[in-house]
Protein backbone atom coordinates (compact mmCIF):
# COMPACT_ATOMS: atom_id res chain seq x y z
CA UNK A 1 0.00 0.00 0.00
CA UNK A 2 2.75 2.64 1.07
CA UNK A 3 4.39 2.35 -2.66
CA UNK A 4 1.24 3.43 -3.84
CA UNK A 5 1.47 6.85 -2.31
CA UNK A 6 4.33 7.55 -3.30
CA UNK A 7 2.69 10.20 -5.78
CA UNK A 8 5.11 9.91 -8.98
CA UNK A 9 4.45 12.68 -11.36
CA UNK A 10 3.88 9.82 -13.83
CA UNK A 11 0.84 8.48 -11.52
CA UNK A 12 -0.26 11.20 -11.33
CA UNK A 13 -0.86 11.98 -14.95
CA UNK A 14 -2.04 8.52 -15.32
CA UNK A 15 -5.10 8.85 -12.91
CA UNK A 16 -6.29 13.02 -14.09
CA UNK A 17 -6.41 11.01 -17.81
CA UNK A 18 -8.05 8.32 -16.38
CA UNK A 19 -10.45 10.76 -14.60
CA UNK A 20 -10.97 13.04 -17.77
CA UNK A 21 -12.09 9.83 -19.54
CA UNK A 22 -14.60 9.15 -17.04
CA UNK A 23 -15.90 12.47 -16.98
CA UNK A 24 -15.95 12.66 -20.84
CA UNK A 25 -17.90 9.73 -21.44
CA UNK A 26 -20.33 10.08 -18.86
CA UNK A 27 -20.81 13.59 -20.53
CA UNK A 28 -21.73 11.82 -23.47
CA UNK A 29 -24.15 9.52 -21.64
CA UNK A 30 -26.35 12.45 -20.07
CA UNK A 31 -26.18 14.31 -23.38
CA UNK A 32 -26.13 12.47 -26.14
CA UNK A 33 -29.83 11.97 -25.60
CA UNK A 34 -30.91 15.39 -25.59
CA UNK A 35 -28.99 16.07 -28.47
CA UNK A 36 -30.57 13.62 -30.50
CA UNK A 37 -33.88 15.25 -29.06
CA UNK A 38 -32.64 18.77 -30.55
CA UNK A 39 -32.00 17.08 -34.03
CA UNK A 40 -34.98 15.14 -34.14
CA UNK A 41 -36.93 18.59 -33.54
CA UNK A 42 -34.98 20.08 -36.25
CA UNK A 43 -36.47 17.54 -39.40
CA UNK A 44 -38.95 16.71 -40.92
CA UNK A 45 -41.45 14.05 -40.42
CA UNK A 46 -39.58 11.70 -43.39
CA UNK A 47 -36.14 13.14 -42.70
CA UNK A 48 -36.57 11.64 -38.86
CA UNK A 49 -36.69 8.16 -39.81
CA UNK A 50 -34.70 8.52 -42.85
CA UNK A 51 -31.51 10.56 -42.20
CA UNK A 52 -28.75 9.98 -39.55
CA UNK A 53 -30.20 10.31 -35.83
CA UNK A 54 -27.55 12.68 -34.46
CA UNK A 55 -26.82 15.13 -37.30
CA UNK A 56 -28.63 18.04 -39.20
CA UNK A 57 -30.68 17.37 -42.29
CA UNK A 58 -32.59 20.52 -43.36
CA UNK A 59 -33.29 22.45 -40.76
CA UNK A 60 -36.80 22.55 -40.16
CA UNK A 61 -37.04 23.60 -36.73
CA UNK A 62 -39.30 26.85 -36.96
CA UNK A 63 -41.77 25.07 -39.22
CA UNK A 64 -42.17 22.05 -36.83
CA UNK A 65 -42.84 24.50 -34.10
CA UNK A 66 -45.43 26.24 -35.93
CA UNK A 67 -47.17 23.16 -36.70
CA UNK A 68 -46.80 21.97 -33.03
CA UNK A 69 -48.65 25.29 -32.10
CA UNK A 70 -51.19 25.16 -34.55
CA UNK A 71 -52.34 21.66 -34.19
CA UNK A 72 -55.55 20.96 -33.09
CA UNK A 73 -56.17 24.35 -32.40
CA UNK A 74 -52.71 25.03 -30.41
CA UNK A 75 -53.57 22.68 -27.47
CA UNK A 76 -49.36 22.27 -26.82
CA UNK A 77 -49.83 25.99 -25.93
CA UNK A 78 -52.57 25.48 -23.53
CA UNK A 79 -50.53 22.14 -21.88
CA UNK A 80 -47.44 24.11 -21.69
CA UNK A 81 -49.72 26.93 -20.18
CA UNK A 82 -51.04 24.86 -17.78
CA UNK A 83 -48.28 23.02 -16.72
CA UNK A 84 -46.54 27.04 -15.98
CA UNK A 85 -49.85 27.71 -13.89
CA UNK A 86 -49.72 24.50 -11.76
CA UNK A 87 -45.73 24.57 -11.31
CA UNK A 88 -45.22 27.79 -10.24
CA UNK A 89 -48.01 29.16 -8.52
CA UNK A 90 -48.59 25.65 -6.73
CA UNK A 91 -44.29 25.44 -5.90
CA UNK A 92 -44.69 29.32 -4.42
CA UNK A 93 -47.80 28.53 -2.08
CA UNK A 94 -46.00 25.11 -1.23
CA UNK A 95 -42.93 27.18 -0.19
CA UNK A 96 -44.66 29.91 1.70
CA UNK A 97 -46.09 27.19 3.69
CA UNK A 98 -43.78 24.93 4.12
CA UNK A 99 -41.12 27.82 5.02
CA UNK A 100 -43.87 29.26 7.64
CA UNK A 101 -44.11 26.21 9.41
CA UNK A 102 -40.41 24.57 9.69
CA UNK A 103 -39.56 28.31 10.75
CA UNK A 104 -42.31 27.94 13.54
CA UNK A 105 -40.56 24.27 14.36
CA UNK A 106 -37.14 25.63 14.79
CA UNK A 107 -37.85 28.87 16.30
CA UNK A 108 -40.37 28.11 19.03
CA UNK A 109 -40.62 25.38 21.99
CA UNK A 110 -44.50 24.53 22.10
CA UNK A 111 -45.85 21.10 23.39
CA UNK A 112 -46.64 19.06 20.42
CA UNK A 113 -43.61 20.33 18.29
CA UNK A 114 -42.43 17.19 18.37
CA UNK A 115 -45.55 15.09 17.40
CA UNK A 116 -46.08 17.62 14.39
CA UNK A 117 -42.34 17.53 13.30
CA UNK A 118 -42.37 13.40 13.10
CA UNK A 119 -45.92 13.46 11.51
CA UNK A 120 -44.43 15.60 8.58
CA UNK A 121 -41.24 13.75 8.42
CA UNK A 122 -43.65 10.28 8.21
CA UNK A 123 -45.21 12.56 4.98
CA UNK A 124 -41.66 12.55 3.60
CA UNK A 125 -41.85 8.69 3.50
CA UNK A 126 -45.13 8.08 2.44
CA UNK A 127 -45.05 7.67 -1.95
CA UNK A 128 -47.30 10.34 -3.54
CA UNK A 129 -48.39 8.40 -5.52
CA UNK A 130 -50.10 6.05 -2.98
CA UNK A 131 -52.17 9.35 -2.12
CA UNK A 132 -53.17 9.66 -6.18
CA UNK A 133 -55.94 7.15 -5.70
CA UNK A 134 -57.22 8.42 -2.30
CA UNK A 135 -57.37 11.73 -3.88
CA UNK A 136 -59.44 11.11 -6.59
CA UNK A 137 -62.20 8.95 -4.65
CA UNK A 138 -62.44 11.70 -2.34
CA UNK A 139 -62.54 14.59 -4.80
CA UNK A 140 -65.51 12.76 -6.92
CA UNK A 141 -67.54 12.68 -3.61
CA UNK A 142 -67.21 16.51 -4.01
CA UNK A 143 -67.81 16.46 -7.79
CA UNK A 144 -64.15 17.90 -8.39
CA UNK A 145 -62.22 15.55 -9.84
CA UNK A 146 -61.25 16.84 -13.81
CA UNK A 147 -61.15 19.85 -12.32
CA UNK A 148 -57.86 22.68 -11.74
CA UNK A 149 -57.75 22.21 -7.69
CA UNK A 150 -57.81 18.88 -7.94
CA UNK A 151 -54.37 18.95 -9.29
CA UNK A 152 -53.60 21.91 -8.26
CA UNK A 153 -54.48 21.64 -4.50
CA UNK A 154 -52.87 18.43 -3.48
CA UNK A 155 -49.77 19.62 -4.97
CA UNK A 156 -49.49 22.36 -2.53
CA UNK A 157 -48.15 20.11 -0.10
CA UNK A 158 -44.38 19.81 0.69
CA UNK A 159 -43.46 17.56 3.85
CA UNK A 160 -39.76 17.75 2.49
CA UNK A 161 -39.73 21.29 2.12
CA UNK A 162 -41.25 21.62 5.95
CA UNK A 163 -37.79 19.42 7.00
CA UNK A 164 -35.41 21.35 4.87
CA UNK A 165 -36.85 24.96 6.24
CA UNK A 166 -37.15 23.59 9.66
CA UNK A 167 -32.96 22.78 9.46
CA UNK A 168 -32.55 25.56 7.30
CA UNK A 169 -34.24 28.08 10.00
CA UNK A 170 -32.56 26.40 13.04
CA UNK A 171 -28.97 27.26 11.29
CA UNK A 172 -29.41 30.66 9.84
CA UNK A 173 -31.83 32.50 11.74
CA UNK A 174 -30.09 33.62 15.37
CA UNK A 175 -32.25 33.44 18.45
CA UNK A 176 -30.44 37.22 19.46
CA UNK A 177 -31.67 38.71 16.24
CA UNK A 178 -35.36 37.74 16.91
CA UNK A 179 -34.73 38.94 20.57
CA UNK A 180 -34.01 42.26 19.27
CA UNK A 181 -36.28 42.81 16.82
CA UNK A 182 -38.84 41.74 19.67
CA UNK A 183 -36.76 44.37 21.66
CA UNK A 184 -37.87 46.55 19.23
CA UNK A 185 -41.77 46.06 19.45
CA UNK A 186 -42.16 43.66 16.55
CA UNK A 187 -44.50 41.35 16.01
CA UNK A 188 -43.78 37.74 15.32
CA UNK A 189 -45.10 37.23 12.22
CA UNK A 190 -43.83 40.97 10.96
CA UNK A 191 -40.43 39.52 12.19
CA UNK A 192 -40.69 36.24 10.10
CA UNK A 193 -41.52 38.24 6.70
CA UNK A 194 -39.22 40.91 7.13
CA UNK A 195 -35.93 39.66 8.96
CA UNK A 196 -36.06 35.62 9.01
CA UNK A 197 -37.49 35.17 5.24
CA UNK A 198 -34.42 37.20 4.14
CA UNK A 199 -31.89 34.96 6.08
CA UNK A 200 -33.80 31.70 4.91
CA UNK A 201 -33.68 32.96 1.10
CA UNK A 202 -31.71 29.66 -0.25
CA UNK A 203 -33.36 27.13 1.65
CA UNK A 204 -36.72 29.18 0.18
CA UNK A 205 -35.17 28.95 -3.43
CA UNK A 206 -34.05 25.59 -3.32
CA UNK A 207 -37.20 24.21 -1.76
CA UNK A 208 -39.36 26.30 -4.65
CA UNK A 209 -37.29 24.92 -7.08
CA UNK A 210 -37.35 21.09 -6.29
CA UNK A 211 -41.30 21.33 -5.53
CA UNK A 212 -41.61 23.33 -9.12
CA UNK A 213 -39.60 20.31 -10.41
CA UNK A 214 -41.75 18.15 -8.46
CA UNK A 215 -45.55 19.41 -9.50
CA UNK A 216 -43.44 19.83 -13.03
CA UNK A 217 -42.87 15.99 -13.17
CA UNK A 218 -46.04 14.97 -11.44
CA UNK A 219 -48.01 12.20 -13.35
CA UNK A 220 -50.38 9.70 -11.36
CA UNK A 221 -52.34 12.60 -10.13
CA UNK A 222 -53.31 14.45 -13.42
CA UNK A 223 -53.19 11.31 -14.82
CA UNK A 224 -56.10 9.90 -12.59
CA UNK A 225 -57.62 13.04 -11.84
CA UNK A 226 -57.81 14.75 -15.19
CA UNK A 227 -60.13 13.53 -18.52
CA UNK A 228 -60.99 17.09 -20.13
CA UNK A 229 -57.56 17.47 -22.28
CA UNK A 230 -57.39 21.52 -22.02
CA UNK A 231 -56.27 21.00 -18.63
CA UNK A 232 -53.64 18.64 -19.01
CA UNK A 233 -50.26 19.04 -17.67
CA UNK A 234 -47.32 19.24 -20.89
CA UNK A 235 -46.38 15.75 -19.43
CA UNK A 236 -49.87 14.15 -19.37
CA UNK A 237 -50.46 15.82 -22.73
CA UNK A 238 -47.38 14.35 -24.33
CA UNK A 239 -47.90 10.99 -23.08
CA UNK A 240 -51.47 11.46 -24.32
CA UNK A 241 -50.03 11.86 -28.29
CA UNK A 242 -47.17 9.20 -27.55
CA UNK A 243 -49.84 6.72 -27.08
CA UNK A 244 -52.08 7.64 -29.94
CA UNK A 245 -48.64 7.37 -32.69
CA UNK A 246 -49.56 4.09 -33.78
CA UNK A 247 -52.93 5.57 -34.86
CA UNK A 248 -51.39 8.84 -36.32
CA UNK A 249 -48.08 8.70 -37.94
CA UNK A 250 -47.67 12.29 -38.45
CA UNK A 251 -48.27 13.09 -34.72
CA UNK A 252 -44.73 11.56 -33.79
CA UNK A 253 -43.08 14.90 -35.32
CA UNK A 254 -45.04 16.85 -32.52
CA UNK A 255 -44.00 14.19 -29.54
CA UNK A 256 -40.55 15.09 -30.39
CA UNK A 257 -40.53 18.95 -30.69
CA UNK A 258 -43.08 18.88 -28.05
CA UNK A 259 -40.69 16.87 -25.55
CA UNK A 260 -37.53 19.28 -26.85
CA UNK A 261 -39.50 22.84 -26.26
CA UNK A 262 -41.46 21.12 -22.90
CA UNK A 263 -37.77 20.91 -20.90
CA UNK A 264 -36.44 24.10 -21.72
CA UNK A 265 -37.84 26.04 -19.10
CA UNK A 266 -36.91 23.70 -16.48
CA UNK A 267 -33.42 24.09 -17.72
CA UNK A 268 -33.48 27.94 -18.21
CA UNK A 269 -34.72 27.76 -14.59
CA UNK A 270 -32.10 25.40 -12.63
CA UNK A 271 -29.51 27.20 -14.97
CA UNK A 272 -30.18 30.89 -14.16
CA UNK A 273 -30.83 29.97 -10.47
CA UNK A 274 -28.44 27.71 -9.24
CA UNK A 275 -26.04 29.96 -7.61
CA UNK A 276 -29.18 29.89 -4.74
CA UNK A 277 -29.91 26.10 -5.01
CA UNK A 278 -26.40 24.61 -5.17
CA UNK A 279 -25.96 26.03 -1.68
CA UNK A 280 -29.52 24.47 -0.54
CA UNK A 281 -28.82 21.10 -1.62
CA UNK A 282 -26.90 19.82 0.84
CA UNK A 283 -28.50 21.24 3.66
CA UNK A 284 -30.90 18.13 4.15
CA UNK A 285 -27.90 15.93 4.26
CA UNK A 286 -25.89 17.82 6.87
CA UNK A 287 -27.56 17.58 10.38
CA UNK B 1 -33.23 7.74 29.37
CA UNK B 2 -33.74 9.26 32.58
CA UNK B 3 -31.38 11.83 32.23
CA UNK B 4 -33.12 13.23 29.12
CA UNK B 5 -36.57 13.56 30.51
CA UNK B 6 -35.55 16.00 33.30
CA UNK B 7 -35.15 19.10 31.17
CA UNK B 8 -38.26 17.56 28.77
CA UNK B 9 -40.22 18.39 32.42
CA UNK B 10 -39.01 21.21 32.64
CA UNK B 11 -39.37 22.78 29.29
CA UNK B 12 -43.48 21.84 29.88
CA UNK B 13 -44.16 24.02 33.15
CA UNK B 14 -42.72 27.09 31.12
CA UNK B 15 -45.96 28.97 29.28
CA UNK B 16 -45.84 28.63 25.99
CA UNK B 17 -45.22 31.91 24.17
CA UNK B 18 -46.32 33.79 21.25
CA UNK B 19 -49.13 31.44 20.70
CA UNK B 20 -50.88 33.31 18.46
CA UNK B 21 -48.13 33.88 15.87
CA UNK B 22 -47.13 29.56 15.97
CA UNK B 23 -50.79 29.24 15.08
CA UNK B 24 -50.44 31.31 12.07
CA UNK B 25 -47.26 29.65 11.00
CA UNK B 26 -48.78 26.28 11.58
CA UNK B 27 -51.77 26.95 10.13
CA UNK B 28 -52.08 26.93 6.53
CA UNK B 29 -49.63 23.85 6.11
CA UNK B 30 -51.12 22.02 8.83
CA UNK B 31 -54.49 22.01 6.78
CA UNK B 32 -53.48 21.12 3.42
CA UNK B 33 -51.66 17.94 5.20
CA UNK B 34 -54.54 17.19 6.72
CA UNK B 35 -56.49 17.24 3.84
CA UNK B 36 -54.55 16.27 1.25
CA UNK B 37 -52.14 13.67 3.15
CA UNK B 38 -53.69 12.23 6.23
CA UNK B 39 -57.52 12.49 5.10
CA UNK B 40 -56.42 10.13 1.79
CA UNK B 41 -54.45 7.92 4.07
CA UNK B 42 -57.52 7.34 6.43
CA UNK B 43 -59.54 7.34 3.71
CA UNK B 44 -57.72 4.64 1.75
CA UNK B 45 -57.88 2.15 4.60
CA UNK B 46 -61.06 3.11 4.43
CA UNK B 47 -61.97 1.88 1.40
CA UNK B 48 -60.29 -1.04 1.21
CA UNK B 49 -62.08 -2.52 4.56
CA UNK B 50 -65.23 -2.26 1.84
CA UNK B 51 -66.62 -4.60 -0.29
CA UNK B 52 -69.33 -4.26 -3.10
CA UNK B 53 -72.19 -6.37 -2.62
CA UNK B 54 -75.06 -7.14 -4.63
CA UNK B 55 -79.43 -8.08 -4.42
CA UNK B 56 -78.88 -11.01 -6.57
CA UNK B 57 -77.16 -10.82 -10.13
CA UNK B 58 -79.08 -7.76 -11.49
CA UNK B 59 -78.77 -5.87 -8.26
CA UNK B 60 -78.09 -2.72 -7.05
CA UNK B 61 -74.16 -2.64 -6.20
CA UNK B 62 -73.84 -1.92 -2.74
CA UNK B 63 -70.49 -1.66 -0.71
CA UNK B 64 -70.91 -3.24 2.77
CA UNK B 65 -68.07 -3.52 5.35
CA UNK B 66 -65.94 -6.45 4.54
CA UNK B 67 -63.39 -6.27 6.91
CA UNK B 68 -60.11 -7.93 5.79
CA UNK B 69 -61.45 -9.09 2.23
CA UNK B 70 -59.68 -7.18 0.00
CA UNK B 71 -56.27 -7.29 2.19
CA UNK B 72 -56.54 -11.48 1.50
CA UNK B 73 -57.66 -10.63 -2.17
CA UNK B 74 -54.45 -8.35 -2.39
CA UNK B 75 -52.31 -11.11 -0.57
CA UNK B 76 -53.36 -14.30 -2.84
CA UNK B 77 -53.42 -11.33 -5.93
CA UNK B 78 -49.67 -13.19 -8.00
CA UNK B 79 -49.69 -10.39 -10.49
CA UNK B 80 -49.54 -7.95 -7.95
CA UNK B 81 -46.84 -10.00 -6.09
CA UNK B 82 -44.86 -10.55 -9.26
CA UNK B 83 -45.08 -6.60 -9.55
CA UNK B 84 -43.29 -5.86 -5.99
CA UNK B 85 -41.09 -8.75 -6.88
CA UNK B 86 -40.10 -7.02 -10.27
CA UNK B 87 -39.84 -3.96 -8.62
CA UNK B 88 -37.37 -5.35 -6.03
CA UNK B 89 -35.12 -6.89 -8.48
CA UNK B 90 -35.11 -3.34 -10.12
CA UNK B 91 -34.01 -1.64 -6.72
CA UNK B 92 -31.73 -3.80 -5.82
CA UNK B 93 -29.72 -3.90 -9.16
CA UNK B 94 -30.48 -0.34 -10.04
CA UNK B 95 -30.44 1.99 -6.76
CA UNK B 96 -26.83 0.49 -5.98
CA UNK B 97 -25.34 1.16 -9.53
CA UNK B 98 -27.13 4.61 -9.55
CA UNK B 99 -25.66 5.86 -6.21
CA UNK B 100 -22.55 3.63 -6.55
CA UNK B 101 -22.02 6.03 -10.28
CA UNK B 102 -23.00 9.45 -8.60
CA UNK B 103 -21.08 8.74 -6.03
CA UNK B 104 -17.62 8.12 -8.53
CA UNK B 105 -18.90 11.31 -10.65
CA UNK B 106 -18.84 13.68 -6.89
CA UNK B 107 -15.54 12.52 -5.69
CA UNK B 108 -13.63 12.73 -9.04
CA UNK B 109 -15.61 16.43 -8.84
CA UNK B 110 -14.29 17.00 -5.77
CA UNK B 111 -10.80 15.62 -6.10
CA UNK B 112 -7.62 17.73 -7.73
CA UNK B 113 -7.85 15.40 -10.90
CA UNK B 114 -10.63 17.02 -12.73
CA UNK B 115 -10.41 20.52 -14.89
CA UNK B 116 -13.91 21.76 -15.91
CA UNK B 117 -15.65 21.43 -12.70
CA UNK B 118 -18.81 23.30 -13.74
CA UNK B 119 -19.39 22.14 -17.01
CA UNK B 120 -19.11 18.70 -15.45
CA UNK B 121 -21.16 19.65 -12.86
CA UNK B 122 -24.12 21.31 -14.99
CA UNK B 123 -24.03 18.48 -17.82
CA UNK B 124 -24.66 15.76 -15.85
CA UNK B 125 -27.32 17.63 -14.06
CA UNK B 126 -29.36 18.70 -17.13
CA UNK B 127 -30.93 15.26 -17.20
CA UNK B 128 -33.14 16.08 -13.77
CA UNK B 129 -34.49 18.98 -15.62
CA UNK B 130 -36.12 16.28 -17.92
CA UNK B 131 -39.74 14.90 -16.35
CA UNK B 132 -39.65 10.92 -16.44
CA UNK B 133 -42.15 10.83 -18.90
CA UNK B 134 -40.69 12.60 -21.52
CA UNK B 135 -37.10 10.44 -20.55
CA UNK B 136 -38.91 7.68 -21.01
CA UNK B 137 -40.67 9.10 -24.67
CA UNK B 138 -36.83 9.87 -25.32
CA UNK B 139 -35.29 6.70 -24.63
CA UNK B 140 -37.85 4.65 -26.47
CA UNK B 141 -36.82 5.98 -29.66
CA UNK B 142 -33.35 5.16 -29.24
CA UNK B 143 -34.00 1.76 -28.12
CA UNK B 144 -36.13 1.54 -30.90
CA UNK B 145 -35.36 -0.81 -33.58
CA UNK B 146 -35.52 1.35 -36.46
CA UNK B 147 -35.96 4.59 -35.35
CA UNK B 148 -33.04 4.68 -32.93
CA UNK B 149 -29.87 6.80 -33.94
CA UNK B 150 -28.13 3.36 -32.81
CA UNK B 151 -30.29 0.94 -35.04
CA UNK B 152 -27.23 -1.17 -36.11
CA UNK B 153 -27.50 -2.34 -32.19
CA UNK B 154 -30.80 -2.02 -31.62
CA UNK B 155 -31.92 -4.03 -34.51
CA UNK B 156 -29.96 -6.64 -33.63
CA UNK B 157 -30.37 -6.66 -29.80
CA UNK B 158 -33.63 -5.57 -28.66
CA UNK B 159 -34.12 -3.20 -25.76
CA UNK B 160 -37.46 -3.69 -25.50
CA UNK B 161 -38.01 -7.68 -25.56
CA UNK B 162 -39.72 -9.16 -22.17
CA UNK B 163 -36.56 -10.16 -20.29
CA UNK B 164 -34.30 -6.83 -21.44
CA UNK B 165 -37.32 -3.91 -21.14
CA UNK B 166 -36.74 -3.67 -16.83
CA UNK B 167 -33.24 -2.73 -17.14
CA UNK B 168 -33.70 -0.58 -20.23
CA UNK B 169 -36.39 1.28 -18.19
CA UNK B 170 -33.37 0.77 -15.10
CA UNK B 171 -31.50 2.88 -17.48
CA UNK B 172 -33.85 5.76 -18.13
CA UNK B 173 -34.46 6.26 -14.32
CA UNK B 174 -30.77 5.75 -13.95
CA UNK B 175 -30.13 8.66 -16.63
CA UNK B 176 -32.67 10.87 -14.97
CA UNK B 177 -31.16 10.58 -11.01
CA UNK B 178 -27.60 10.59 -11.39
CA UNK B 179 -26.51 14.34 -11.85
CA UNK B 180 -29.11 14.62 -8.63
CA UNK B 181 -27.66 12.30 -6.32
CA UNK B 182 -23.97 13.10 -7.22
CA UNK B 183 -24.75 17.08 -6.47
CA UNK B 184 -26.19 16.07 -3.09
CA UNK B 185 -23.22 14.01 -2.37
CA UNK B 186 -20.80 16.65 -3.82
CA UNK B 187 -22.27 19.29 -1.97
CA UNK B 188 -21.30 17.49 1.08
CA UNK B 189 -18.13 16.83 0.38
CA UNK B 190 -18.15 20.15 -0.36
CA UNK B 191 -19.66 20.83 3.47
CA UNK B 192 -16.13 19.08 4.82
CA UNK B 193 -13.35 20.96 5.84
CA UNK B 194 -10.21 20.47 4.17
CA UNK B 195 -7.81 20.39 6.88
CA UNK B 196 -9.29 16.81 7.46
CA UNK B 197 -7.64 15.83 4.47
CA UNK B 198 -4.10 17.82 4.75
CA UNK B 199 -3.02 14.97 7.42
CA UNK B 200 -3.63 12.38 5.70
CA UNK B 201 -1.66 13.85 2.54
CA UNK B 202 1.29 14.92 4.67
CA UNK B 203 1.60 10.90 6.01
CA UNK B 204 1.73 10.50 2.20
CA UNK B 205 -1.97 9.28 1.18
CA UNK B 206 -3.24 9.37 -2.46
CA UNK B 207 -6.27 10.33 -3.64
CA UNK B 208 -7.92 7.01 -3.69
CA UNK B 209 -6.68 6.28 -0.47
CA UNK B 210 -8.31 9.61 0.90
CA UNK B 211 -11.70 9.00 -1.18
CA UNK B 212 -12.28 5.50 0.87
CA UNK B 213 -11.36 6.23 4.10
CA UNK B 214 -12.24 9.80 4.91
CA UNK B 215 -14.26 11.28 2.42
CA UNK B 216 -16.56 8.30 2.15
CA UNK B 217 -17.88 7.72 5.58
CA UNK B 218 -17.87 11.58 6.55
CA UNK B 219 -21.21 12.11 3.78
CA UNK B 220 -22.66 8.71 4.39
CA UNK B 221 -25.46 10.61 5.55
CA UNK B 222 -25.73 11.96 2.32
CA UNK B 223 -25.51 8.95 0.47
CA UNK B 224 -28.08 7.54 3.07
CA UNK B 225 -30.47 10.38 2.35
CA UNK B 226 -30.06 9.58 -1.46
CA UNK B 227 -30.69 5.56 -1.04
CA UNK B 228 -33.86 6.25 0.97
CA UNK B 229 -35.22 8.56 -2.14
CA UNK B 230 -34.23 6.10 -4.46
CA UNK B 231 -36.37 3.23 -2.37
CA UNK B 232 -39.38 5.63 -2.12
CA UNK B 233 -38.91 6.01 -6.17
CA UNK B 234 -38.39 2.69 -6.99
CA UNK B 235 -41.44 0.96 -5.39
CA UNK B 236 -43.28 4.54 -7.11
CA UNK B 237 -42.12 3.30 -10.30
CA UNK B 238 -45.03 4.53 -12.74
CA UNK B 239 -44.04 6.76 -15.38
CA UNK B 240 -41.52 5.19 -17.45
CA UNK B 241 -43.32 1.39 -17.55
CA UNK B 242 -46.40 3.23 -18.44
CA UNK B 243 -44.89 5.31 -21.33
CA UNK B 244 -43.13 2.16 -22.54
CA UNK B 245 -46.35 0.27 -22.64
CA UNK B 246 -46.74 2.55 -26.31
CA UNK B 247 -43.50 1.22 -27.27
CA UNK B 248 -43.73 -2.56 -26.65
CA UNK B 249 -45.97 -5.22 -25.39
CA UNK B 250 -43.41 -6.31 -23.01
CA UNK B 251 -44.80 -4.44 -20.24
CA UNK B 252 -47.90 -5.67 -18.79
CA UNK B 253 -51.17 -4.06 -17.34
CA UNK B 254 -49.92 -4.93 -14.01
CA UNK B 255 -46.23 -4.61 -14.86
CA UNK B 256 -44.65 -2.35 -11.09
CA UNK B 257 -47.09 -2.24 -7.99
CA UNK B 258 -48.73 1.00 -9.00
CA UNK B 259 -49.38 0.16 -12.61
CA UNK B 260 -51.58 -2.66 -10.81
CA UNK B 261 -53.22 -0.17 -8.57
CA UNK B 262 -53.90 2.32 -11.58
CA UNK B 263 -55.37 -0.24 -13.73
CA UNK B 264 -57.32 -2.25 -10.90
CA UNK B 265 -58.81 1.20 -10.06
CA UNK B 266 -60.12 1.42 -13.61
CA UNK B 267 -61.78 -2.09 -13.62
CA UNK B 268 -63.57 -0.22 -11.48
CA UNK B 269 -62.36 -2.24 -8.27
CA UNK B 270 -61.63 0.84 -6.46
CA UNK B 271 -61.78 -1.05 -3.07
CA UNK B 272 -59.00 -3.23 -4.09
CA UNK B 273 -57.10 -0.65 -5.88
CA UNK B 274 -57.29 0.99 -2.48
CA UNK B 275 -56.24 -2.11 -0.24
CA UNK B 276 -52.90 -2.69 -2.72
CA UNK B 277 -52.09 1.51 -2.00
CA UNK B 278 -52.08 0.77 1.71
CA UNK B 279 -50.06 -1.95 1.40
CA UNK B 280 -47.61 -0.29 -0.78
CA UNK B 281 -47.22 3.01 1.37
CA UNK B 282 -46.94 0.54 4.49
CA UNK B 283 -44.22 -1.33 2.59
CA UNK B 284 -42.29 1.97 1.44
CA UNK B 285 -42.64 3.17 4.52
CA UNK B 286 -41.12 0.56 6.30
CA UNK B 287 -38.59 -0.18 4.27
CA UNK B 288 -37.08 3.27 4.36
CA UNK B 289 -37.37 2.94 7.85
CA UNK B 290 -35.57 -0.21 8.43
CA UNK B 291 -32.93 1.30 6.13
CA UNK B 292 -32.71 4.27 7.88
CA UNK B 293 -32.56 2.55 11.78
CA UNK B 294 -29.89 0.08 10.06
CA UNK B 295 -27.48 2.71 8.83
CA UNK B 296 -27.74 4.36 11.50
CA UNK B 297 -26.76 1.73 13.82
CA UNK B 298 -24.16 0.62 11.71
CA UNK B 299 -23.10 4.48 11.74
CA UNK B 300 -23.22 4.23 15.55
CA UNK B 301 -20.51 1.49 15.87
Amino acid sequence: MSQISAGAPKEKLASRTAAMIVMGISTLYFLVPIWWLFIGSTKSREQFSSTAGLWFADFNLFTNIADLFAYNDGVYLRWMLNSIVYASFGALLGTLFAAMCGYALAKYRFPGRELIFNTVLGGVLVPATALALPLFLIFSQFNATNTFWSVFLPSIVSPFGVYLARIFAAASVPDELLEAARLDGAGEVRTFFSVSRRLMTPALVTIFLFQFVAIWNNFFLPLIMLRDQTLFPVTLGLYTWNSQVNQIPEIRTFVIIGAFLSIIPLIIAFLSLQRFWRGGLGAGSVK
Amino acid sequence: MTTTSVPRLKARRTPVKHKRAIAIFLAPFAVLFAAFYLLPIGWAIGQSLLVVERDGTFGKPVEVFGGLTQYILVFQNEAFWAAVGRVALFGVVQVPVMLGFALVLALLLDSPLVKGKKFFRLAFFVPYAVPGVIAAIMWGYLYSPNLSPFAAFTSGFDLLAPETVLWSIANVVTWVYVGYNMLIIYSALLALPSEIFEAARLDGANQLQIALSIKIPLVMPAIVLTAIFSIIGTLQLLAEPQVFRSFTSSVSSTFTPNIAVYTTSAVPNVSLAAAMSVVLAIATFIMSFVFLKFTQRKGDK
